[in-house]
């Protein structure tokens, strides 16, 4: 009943793959599908029928009929579709004056002071020196709440007490061209677009401070009201771009569709979680993929890449070549894994994943387990688990607030991994991914 | 101003754009063709109403095409609507001979939990001006939660139990369940905003839940999910993993002043059968509202 866009899809064209050619009846269908299953991830429903339209005309067309496997080539339409509508490379920011002005904007809730405070992070850790200003006088802590937040990242946050956030950002502004830092970042108060009143205050704001960059914020799970909330906005301030927020949920990210091809502004970061690092670029090709059930395994590669340790990295697959893969690699592997983040983020990125996760809710505490478990092994243990007896098994559970049969559990696991890794190299010299190895 | 008129100004670019661009289509006859009925079912769909109930709803139009005037298909269409939200109003349960009512309220990131529980406590104390309010911040996670919730406390007059940003939630109800069994009346708890997807913050909330259950011997009597208006279709999986995890008892739609029609609570209806309690129309504490159905619907059809 809830299936998600790509489980959809994958219905679709697991229909389509069995057939040799494409019948026009097989389009038509297809295309229903695939417009229900559009219109149900909320992508608006003009954009749902432009899009269709362009599939239908390519889908009929002779491309289709002579390729092989038609099915497959449906997906590549609808997969081109998506992202030539999401726009083509990843928009970066443009902040070239010092000091530059960011604006964040949007609807109440859409997590316009969660986003700056990311924003500032990812600045601060590309070198610049960013400065929050809380113009949110209305809601009831608000500028605590950025004031708190940065802290934590050691930003300094300006704020006037009794003044207008015109007034606010503009003195921001100047303090921050005084004092050398080089992105001013506003976080302005939620306002519904069709309030007069609190719209001319950001055009207000707008003419006081002259921003490099205006991101409307908007969450991901908005439905159909998407398009006209961009819209107004943009009408009344000319946005730069957009930050999708909440898209480490479930919503099948339409709302990112339809303001990318209705207002033709980019949309720049997409948040994928509620801690500060949790700020990605958006990449259109990746969320095409992502919504076609392909996977974001691009960024979860990229996230790796900066998380993990490579040196470790390189000697695990030396030892798997070897086939010297031992309990305190896959102990090392484990405590890499954790430093990823949260296993239903990384799920999310992995093809084929949505399906799992609908089914089974993965438990992270009994990856906690494991840990656990494998922690409480002496060294010699690890490196050597045939010495683990009955005697030892019970000592690990003991000291490991587990059951003996737990500890079965991740010895099992791990000899039907050894094998697994075995076959593995012995075919193709490569290494499976830790996931694989934990057999999720 | 009657809530319904807030109400039908709120709507008002839903109203017209339901009425008029339905009196576009039907203006042009009433045979419909399949052209027609997709444009109808379109402009069923921007109201968030979803593709599913949509079609259904065009499905019943196309039964009647050609014997029937304009008007009338309108009013099959509103009668539609109507029909697959009756039954969805209810009223809040208070329990009565001074027993303590504990309300529990849940809901996504920036659905309006915080203001919905200032909300209800400023309509309770409105009603009942000696009635004991306590309100518990267990929302220990976003930064300022507490001190928002704070402020609205002393704006209401209603007591407030916290603790420290980072603390046991659980911890936060406990002692929250200890004030209100000395004063009694009723004890309003505002969690945290989670995406339903987060297994781990959803076991959170079923601990709040056990928290209350085992101290209280009990259930809660309501457990409410706070959902925002502009929510599309994401929204029928917010209420089903929600009430998957703590067994909803209803639901508050909130930020309904903004051109969103919330639409997705009449799948969330008739899928799920969780009532609505209350409607929020505007950012003040008098803008909270009982839910009528009747009233929804019209507004989104009456000229």
């Amino acid at each position: 009943m809830f299936d998600s866009l790509t489980n959809k899809l994958n219905t679709v064209f697991s229909r389509l793959r069995g057939k040799g050619k494409l019948s026009e009846a097989d389009v038509t269908a297809g295309l229903r599908e695939i417009r229900l299953a559009l219109l149900e991830a909320d992508v608006n429903y003009k954009v749902v029928k432009e899009l269709t339209g362009h599939i239908r005309e390519r889908a009929v067309g002779e491309e289709v009929l002579q390729s092989l496997s038609p099915g497959q080539q449906v997906v590549k339409i609808v997969r081109d579709e998506l992202i030539s509508l999401m726009g083509g490379e990843h928009a970066g920011l443009s902040l070239d004056r010092r000091p530059s002005v960011i604006m964040l904007v949007g609807l109440q809730g859409s997590g316009k002071t969660t986003s700056a405070a990311k924003l500032a992070l990812k600045l601060k850790k590309e070198g610049r020196r960013p400065v929050l200003v809380a113009v949110d006088v209305y809601r009831p802590a608000a500028v605590t709440q950025l004031k708190t937040l940065g802290e934590s990242l050691d930003v300094p946050v300006r704020f006037d007490e009794g003044r207008t956030p015109v007034k606010i950002a503009a003195a921001a502004r100047e303090w921050s061209e005084e004092n050398l830092y080089d992105v001013v970042i506003i976080d302005t108060a939620g306002r519904l677009q069709i309030d007069k009143e609190m719209m001319s205050e950001l055009q207000e704001i707008k003419a006081a401070v002259s921003p490099d960059e205006i991101l409307l914020v908007a969450d991901a799970m908005t439905g159909q009201e998407a398009v006209s909330i961009a819209v107004t906005f943009d009408e009344r301030i000319d946005l730069t771009g957009v930050i999708l927020t909440k898209l480490d949920g479930d919503a099948r990210g339409g709302a990112a569709l339809s303001i990318r091809r209705i207002t033709g502004r980019p949309i720049k970061f997409v948040g994928v979680g509620e801690k500060l690092p949790d700020l990605e670029p958006f990449h259109p090709e990746r969320m095409a993929d992502r919504i076609l059930g392909m996977g974001d395994v691009l960024s979860l590669i990229e996230q790796a890449e900066a998380t993990l340790d490579q040196d470790k990295a390189e000697r695990l697959a030396q030892r798997i070549k070897k086939n010297q893969f031992t309990l305190q690699d896959f102990l090392e592997q484990l405590e890499e894994m954790q430093k990823l983040g949260p296993l239903s983020g990384i799920l999310d990125k992995l093809p084929g994943a949505a399906k799992l996760k609908g089914d089974t809710a993965v438990d992270e505490s009994e990856i906690g387990r494991s840990l656990a478990i494998i922690r409480a092994m002496t060294l010699e243990e690890r490196l050597q688990p045939s010495i683990i007896g009955g005697s030892r098994k019970k000592r690990i559970a003991r000291g490991s607030g587990n059951k003996v049969r737990d500890v079965n559990r991740v010895l099992g696991r791990f000899k039907e991994s050894k094998k697994a890794l075995k076959l593995m190299t012995g075919r193709r010299g490569k290494g499976r991914s830790p996931l694989d190895i934990l057999g999720v | 101003m009657a809530w319904i008129d807030r109400l039908k100004k709120g709507l008002t670019r839903t109203r017209s754009g339901f009425t008029d661009s339905l009196g576009r289509v039907f203006a042009r006859g009433t045979k419909l063709s399949a052209i027609e009925l997709e444009e109808i079912e379109e402009i069923l769909i921007a109201g968030d109403i979803g593709a599913r109930v949509s079609m259904e709803l065009t499905a019943e139009l196309a039964k009647r095409r050609g014997r029937a005037s304009g008007e009338e298909l309108m009013s099959t269409l509103e009668a539609g609507i109507a029909e697959r939200l009756a039954g969805s109003e209810r009223p809040l349960a208070l329990r009565k001979n001074g027993e303590p009512t504990v309300i529990l309220v849940a809901g996504v990131n920036g659905s309006g939990k915080t203001t919905t529980v200032a909300k209800i406590a400023a309509r309770l104390r409105e009603h009942d001006r000696k009635l004991p309010i306590t309100l518990a911040a267990a929302d220990t996670f976003r930064a300022a939660a507490i001190d928002q919730l704070e402020i609205w406390a002393d704006r209401v007059g209603v007591d407030l139990i916290k603790h420290r940003i980072g603390a046991d939630p659980s911890a936060v109800v406990f002692d929250a369940l200890d004030h209100t069994h000395r004063v009694g009346g009723v004890l309003l708890i505002d969690t945290a905003g989670r995406l339903q997807t987060k297994h781990n913050l959803m076991e959170e909330l079923k601990k709040i839940e056990r928290t209350v259950a085992k101290k209280l011997g009990r259930s809660s009597d309501e457990r409410l999910l706070v959902l925002d208006a502009t929510t599309g279709q994401n929204g029928i999986s917010q209420a089903a993993r929600f009430n998957e995890a703590i067994d909803l008892t209803g639901i508050v739609l909130t930020k309904l002043d903004g051109t969103a029609k919330g639409g997705v609570i009449v799948a969330i209806w008739d899928e799920l059968k969780l009532p609505l309690l209350y409607i929020g129309v505007g950012e003040g504490v008098e803008d909270l509202h009982e839910f009528s159905a009747s009233q929804f619907t019209e507004a989104l059809f009456v000229n």
